[in-house]
């Protein structure tokens, strides 16, 4: 690859390792389920492991919630929603908020250590975008708490009561910021159920609560795999359900719902179309499409994971485009120099290998900048999946791994017409120089986020969320509140 | 003129792509009056009716969603001025269907004072839902409501003008296209509305009538694919359990609006404007 690779240093220039001190990094052995402010193991004792990415090691024990630990702290709850939470002024509400903002922030380093640790992403980006932007939730939303009647039209907002919260294992302490502090703002209490891979800095954000004196029981945190997520949904005594995962799992927890009066929210998958027109800077829009798909591994539900070209530009894009991806460093989440890290899990791993396959089946033309990767842990190199077609299955399925989907369209309707075919519609993406076609482009896509010349940026108050597949409702902003409040709309 | 003269009888149709069709079906419904007299035969739209209703109102979407604020509300305007010119015709109608003329003189006359405040509304919700967000990078960023698409509403089964208007006038004036499925015991003012929307510069599909049966006609409302939203009033426990289910497998849309706000003019107009918008946020880099 050394003729397109100029920034490839080919060895010469490698860099040294600069890893991130894991010191700073304090893991209990065992991590019990937080109910009305106490860690406690669950009523049967289960109990599993949560595993580093990267070396595949075990960091901590955790407990497994089943349907009774999950009903207590429903209870618990509920009890600091009728006894406390909701009888707070609201002032004296956003305050535990902003408290909560503080300390994420005192404590960022140690938070972006671990979860770079439990969940394999890069520390750069834990330690610049996860664990900030965590905190800035919290600020954002301790604003609002005493300001709810400017968020909705007329009439006195009122909470809803609990809160259910299912969280997904890509932005682990993020997704619980955008759950909870929108809830808590809103005079709502939670339960927060985190990926069953990644449960440490949920657990560590309960040690904060614990730290700043919020009252019992106005966050509970139940960690588990899927089946304490349906336990959750289904549990008598939830006001609201908000989920972030996948399209799948957010239609069976609809269907759960049916005929209940729980409202809800989900945040689900997504195949965002980035379009790249021939008047585009082509250098930016290249950054803007390794950072709208590697970004995270490509754990990323609004990844910019198809591309689309204007054909006269496609070849020389697709250069540079590699000449950058073989500069990419995989390796080591707390190293530094890191670009993109471990995948996840071995079963995120199996299902990118799995459709990589599939995308060869179907015909696609694969490549990869070979990067060496390290012995142990679970990585994956960016991959470009070149010669696909509309029909094929990389292209309408989220793959949800730094896979890329590279197609050509020739005019501006054959552009938008490609950008919106699909079930999805959670971002979309639109590189070019002249404004009319940003707004023209940006109008027609179908999806709840629209970056144009730009991709994957994100801030507390940014509504963000989907059209069809891709969920229903809104987190963040203005608008997210409304998901919490029993003036807005079903 | 003094001899007896035989009246002529309307049809009943659908209402589907700017057209009036029959059934596809060749079925009907006898409607009688309240005292058992028989009335007309109104067509008992099939689900193959509704398959062909929402290829117009998919049609008419893009068309009509990027038609701009201001001519949407002077359409709306427009139906307000056919419904009222219609007065006696739709009082007629709605006497058979068994209101008062008090009673019918009163629903007509607030439904034209309905549909005239939503095309007020029709260059003013957008300001009011939008937002300018103060993000903390270099980006211009601001999220606008978008309509959620092709919408279908169930009538409510208390009839009347106006909870026909209820459900039409806030799913179209926010750029949405919409099949409303008539409640069976009150079909006559549903197809005279569509006869004044059709006099009233309303694009073909934007707006489409079905007579028929709620039981058969619901199941296939929230199980077809591109059908993005049901707007209901007044569903029973069964039929929202059904809707939510079989919605789920396309993540239908399916907001309610209060009993409230299909019985008489309230202040919570623009809430049914909203919950059939969809909100987009767009980013933009404000610096070089």
């Amino acid at each position: 690859m050394s003729e397109h690779s100029p920034l490839a240093f080919e060895g010469a220039w490698a860099l040294s390792p600069a890893p991130e001190s894991s010191e700073s990094a304090h893991i209990a052995d065992h991590y019990g389920l937080f109910i009305n402010g106490e860690f406690v193991d669950a009523e049967d004792g289960g109990r599993f492991d949560t595993l580093n990415p990267a070396t595949e090691s075990t960091l901590a024990s955790v407990s497994h919630a089943g349907q009774a630990d999950v009903h207590k702290a429903v209870q618990a709850a509920r009890n600091a929603y009728d006894s406390v939470w909701s009888k707070m002024p609201s002032r004296e509400r956003g305050k535990y908020l902003f408290r909560l903002a503080r300390a994420i922030a005192e404590r960022a380093r140690e938070f972006a250590v671990i979860e770079s640790m439990d969940g394999g992403k890069p520390i750069r980006e834990s330690r610049d975008i996860d664990i900030p932007l965590a905190s800035a939730h919290f600020f954002y939303h301790a604003g609002w708490a005493d300001k709810l009647s400017y968020a909705v039209s007329g009439g006195t907002p009122r909470a809803l009561g609990v809160a259910a919260q299912i969280i997904p294992w890509n932005f682990p302490l993020l997704m619980a910021a955008w759950k909870i502090a929108p809830a808590l703002a809103c005079g709502n209490t939670v339960v927060l159920k985190p990926a069953e891979t990644t449960p440490l800095t949920a657990l560590k954000l309960a040690e904060l609560c614990q730290d700043i004196d919020l009252p019992p029981g106005v966050v509970n945190i139940v960690t588990g795999a899927g089946d304490t997520g349906a336990a959750l949904a289904e549990v008598q005594g939830i006001d609201k359900l908000a989920f972030t995962g996948s399209t799948q799992v957010g239609k069976s927890l609809m269907r759960a719902l049916a005929g209940r009066s729980v409202r809800y929210t989900l945040e689900l998958g997504g195949k965002a179309a980035n379009v790249v027109f021939d008047d585009a800077a082509i250098d930016q829009a290249v950054e803007g499409i390794v950072n709208g798909i590697f970004f995270n591994q490509g754990h990323v539900c609004c990844a910019g994971s198809r591309l689309l070209v204007q054909e006269s530009i496609a070849e020389q894009l697709l250069e540079r485009l590699q000449a950058r991806m073989a500069s990419l460093i995989v390796g080591d989440p707390l190293d530094k120099n890191t670009d993109v890290g471990a995948i996840n899990s071995r079963n995120q791993l199996t299902r990118i290998e799995d459709y990589i396959d599939i995308g060869k089946t179907e015909g696609a033309t694969l490549w990869d900048a070979g990067q060496t990767l390290p012995e142990t842990g679970l990585f994956c190199r960016p991959t470009l999946l070149c010669d696909v077609a509309q029909s094929h299955r990389v292209v309408r399925e989220e793959i949800f791994g730094p896979v890329l989907t590279v197609q050509t369209f020739r005019t501006f309707d054959e552009a938008h017409a490609k950008a919106n075919n699909t079930r999805f519609g959670l971002s979309g993406g639109v590189w070019t120089d002249k404004g009319s076609k940003v707004f023209d482009m940006t109008r027609r896509m179908r999806a709840g986020v629209v970056w144009a010349n730009t991709f994957n940026k994100f801030d507390p108050s940014a509504p963000f969320g989907g059209f069809h597949e891709s969920g229903i409702g809104r987190e963040g902003g203005l608008h997210g509140l409304r998901a919490y409040l029993s003036e807005a709309r079903a | 003129m003094s001899e007896q003269r035989l009246a002529v009888a309307k049809t009943y149709k659908l209402f589907i792509g700017g057209k009036f069709p029959r059934t596809e079906s060749g079925r009907y419904i006898a409607f009688e009056s309240s005292t058992g007299e028989f009335v007309a035969n109104v067509s008992r739209a099939s689900r193959k009716d509704l398959r062909n209703a929402v290829v117009a109102a998919r049609a008419a979407l893009s068309g009509w969603c990027a038609a701009n604020a201001y001519l949407r509300g002077q359409i709306l305007y427009r139906i307000a001025e056919m419904v009222e010119s219609r007065q006696a015709q739709f009082v007629d109608e709605l006497m058979r269907e068994g209101m008062t003329r008090d009673a019918a003189q009163y629903d007509v006359q607030r439904s034209v004072d309905w549909l005239v405040h939503y095309a007020g509304w029709s260059d003013k919700y957008m300001q009011i839902l939008s937002a300018v967000n103060p993000v903390a990078s270099q980006h211009f960023c601001f999220t606008v409501p978008e309509p959620v698409g092709v919408v279908t509403a169930i009538a409510p089964r208390s009839g009347g003008l106006f909870g026909l208007v209820s459900v039409l006038a806030p799913t179209i004036v926010g750029g949405n296209t919409l099949i409303v499925i008539a409640d069976a015991a009150h079909p006559l003012t549903s197809v005279a509305l569509a006869e004044a929307l059709h006099a009233s510069d309303v694009p073909a599909g934007v707006a489409n009538m079905l007579t028929g049966r709620r039981d058969e006609l619901l199941p296939q409302a929230v199980s077809h694919d591109d059908i993005d939203a049901l707007l209901s009033a007044d569903l029973t426990d069964d039929e929202w359990q059904l809707a939510q289910e079989q919605g789920a497998d396309h993540l239908q849309r399916q907001p309610q609006l209060p009993t409230s706000a299909i019985r008489a003019p309230g202040d919570d107009g623009l809430e049914a404007i909203a919950c059939l918008q969809e909100m987009k946020t767009t980013w933009h880099p404000a610096a070089q």
